[in-house]
């Protein structure tokens, strides 16, 4: 993210290129893809042909006219079910993406804004989250929280606030010896005040773009962790214990085809429009990665 | 005293500083990584001992306290942490409640499973992530460099658990290209354990069937590691490559004439590699965790499949040895990554 402090003339700058970034065509088609997705996930009970749970003696059917992607072990329409999975994973990984931004956006202006033993104390907590790869602690996680979808929710906000910690930190350390900043403290406003009205609009801007770069990964890390039996719980109709029920019928390939590419898509179009936006903001990042 | 310490360590040489400074932090985070692990274990909800006992042998006292005091689960917290850190030190890990063996035996066995995989898939992943990423910068905002783009993004988009399936069925099942799932073929056990890296065993054994076998089994689960890291690594050395573009020295070379070839190669991608390695720590670490839900699809006995399986049993001991080893992994790695790094660029070591 950007470390030269921002401009005050450049503040009214980002809607012009979060503008610029919808006529991207990437961004706009990951934004169109985003939309469709979710209002087939909100309209979900009227679209689909089947109820999700619904159990039927046609099990095992591969794709037809009437199962559009077939039918599991239990004879339920995967098609129904894969829609009505959009209407876990994406509200849970939203869900845990703001829980985190939060989390971490306040840690890191607080470590940021104060310095000193405090700053010290969260930041090394920082580096120790991240010392770990991400899944291996959520997995260590959810094991001693009991395994499901609420809890691995938990578990990978855990892993996840230190990102943004170390942005908005890495932010305050300039924004703090701004004029603007330095006069509203010098006129006699609390730490909190100062945080909120005249440092909260300049990072809000680069925090979002990170939590929608973060979204994406969000949606795989919650399925991965529910592939392994250690989020959503069968019969839960989600993305990824539907795929590592599949994976049980080797030969039944569309039961875990369809549901995985759910996720692909989802976060395929996450990342489509978080990359362009990442460009809007800051076009010779160099990040890359998170 | 103090002075005279303080004098001693600024007369090493600056990298060894360096070097030694790094080594220090990277021992206390691997304090602090037993510490959360420990912490985490603790507040497991579910009894470890029902866990591991089943539920008939749990209903009995006598069996429950004889089976707590066996482990030393009977002794207050900060004794077990410290008893935890003393036999750490000794390169004890405790039981695993699961295999009864000591976690450290299992951990070492299970290591050079993960450490074969995740070399190869690293190799990979860099070589493609490097070569992809210097003709999307070279061809910035052309067609090469969009489909670029969109195929590193699907890279970074893809759930590797549901790719190893379907990598699985079309290259194993339908096709017959893949040899399945495991190290080796069923029945077959490496001969010698040398290394524990069976193709490096089989090539210091001039054993070339085994080579073959364990080469083979090898591809695919390591080709669906590497997907992720190749489209993070493509991402990241296209970036790094177009600011080593903008260079004034990168113009001077184009001035002088030499060609375009010359001036990628050599003063473009040599800039760009060192920020590339530094990244390249990180995709490790994205690695191992993506090595979870590989070696649990691929049947990979390796420290991803043994942290899920403990995971599962709330395997104290197991968890803990296990989130040890691969943070330390990763730390030390990243460690190497910041020396080679240091060493690359002279004027990181000031700072």
């Amino acid at each position: 993210m950007t470390t030269s402090p921002i401009p005050i003339a450049d503040i009214h700058r980002p809607s012009g290129k979060v503008r610029s970034a919808w006529l991207q065509p990437l961004g706009l088609i990951g934004a169109g893809m985003l939309l469709i997705i979710v209002v087939a996930a909100v309209l979900a009970p009227w679209l689909v042909p089947h109820d999700p749970n619904a159990q039927s003696f046609g099990r095992f059917l591969p794709p037809n006219a009437e199962n559009w992607f077939g039918t599991d072990q239990l004879g339920r329409d995967i098609f129904s079910r894969v829609v009505h999975g959009a209407r876990v994973s994406m509200p849970y990984a939203l869900q845990l993406v703001v829980m985190a931004a939060v989390i971490g956006t306040i840690a890191g202006a607080i470590a940021g804004y104060f310095g000193g033993w405090v700053d010290s104390v969260i930041m090394r907590a920082a580096d120790l989250v991240m010392s770990f790869p991400d899944i291996i602690l959520a997995m260590a996680v959810v094991a001693a929280l009991g395994p499901n979808l609420f809890n691995a929710v938990l578990a990978v906000v855990i892993v996840s606030w230190p990102i943004y910690a170390r942005v908005v930190r890495s932010m305050i350390l300039t924004l703090r010896d701004e004029p603007y900043v330095q006069s509203s403290r010098l006129l006699g406003a609390s730490s909190g005040r100062t945080l909120w009205r005249d440092i909260r609009p300049n990072v809000a801007g680069p925090v979002a773009v990170l939590a929608a770069l973060e979204y994406g990964h969000a949606v795989l890390i919650l399925s991965g962790l529910s592939f392994l039996g250690l989020g959503a719980q069968p019969p839960t109709a989600e993305w990824g214990s539907m795929v590592s029920e599949g994976a049980k019928y080797f030969d039944k390939w569309w039961m875990s085809v369809f549901p995985g590419l759910a996720i692909l898509v989802v976060v395929l179009a996450a990342n489509f429009l978080g990359d362009t936006l990442r460009d809007a903001f800051d076009p010779k990042s160099a990040k890359a990665f998170r | 005293m103090e002075q005279q310490i303080k004098r001693a360590w600024y007369a090493l040489p600056s990298l060894l500083r360096f070097v030694l400074r790094r080594l220090a932090v990277g021992v206390l985070l691997c304090v602090g990584v037993t510490l959360i692990s420990f912490t985490l274990t603790q507040v497991v909800p579910g009894d470890p001992v029902a866990a591991s006992l089943g539920e008939h042998a749990a209903a009995d006292p006598d069996t429950v306290a004889a089976f707590r005091q066996r482990f030393g689960l009977d002794k207050p917290l900060p004794e077990q942490y410290a008893i935890y850190l003393g036999n750490l030190l000794q390169g004890n890990l405790g039981e695993s409640l699961q295999t009864r063996r000591p976690v450290a035996d299992d951990l070492a066995k299970y290591m050079s499973a993960t450490i074969e995989l995740s070399i190869v898939a690293m190799t990979i992943a860099m070589l493609g992530g490097l070569a992809l990423g210097i003709v999307a910068a070279v061809n910035r905002d052309r067609w090469p460099d969009q489909v670029i783009r969109v195929v590193s993004l699907a890279g970074v988009s893809v759930p590797t658990f549901w790719l190893s399936l379907v990598c699985l069925y079309v290259f194993f099942f339908q096709l017959g290209w893949s040899p399945g799932v495991g190290r080796l073929p069923p029945g077959v056990s490496s001969p010698v354990t040398i290394t524990g890296l069976y193709t490096i065993d089989a090539l210091l054994t001039g054993n070339w069937k085994l080579l073959w076998q364990a080469l083979s089994h090898l591809a695919l689960p390591a080709m669906v590691l590497a997907i992720y890291t190749i489209g993070a690594i493509t991402r990241f050395t296209r970036a790094a490559m177009l600011d080593a573009l903008q260079q004034d020295f990168v113009r001077s070379a184009r001035a002088k004439g030499m060609p375009e070839r010359t001036v990628v190669l050599r003063h473009v991608l040599r800039p760009a590699l060192a920020a590339i390695i530094t990244v390249s720590g990180m995709a490790f670490g994205r690695m191992l965790g993506g090595a979870v839900l590989v070696e649990s699809v691929f049947s990979w006995p390796g420290l991803g499949e043994y942290a899920y399986r403990s995971a599962l049993a709330l395997d104290l001991r197991a968890i803990m040895g296990v989130s040890l080893v691969i943070a330390a992994i990763y730390i030390l790695v990243n460690l190497v990554v910041d020396i080679l790094y240091a060493v690359v660029d002279p004027r990181i070591r000031l700072s």
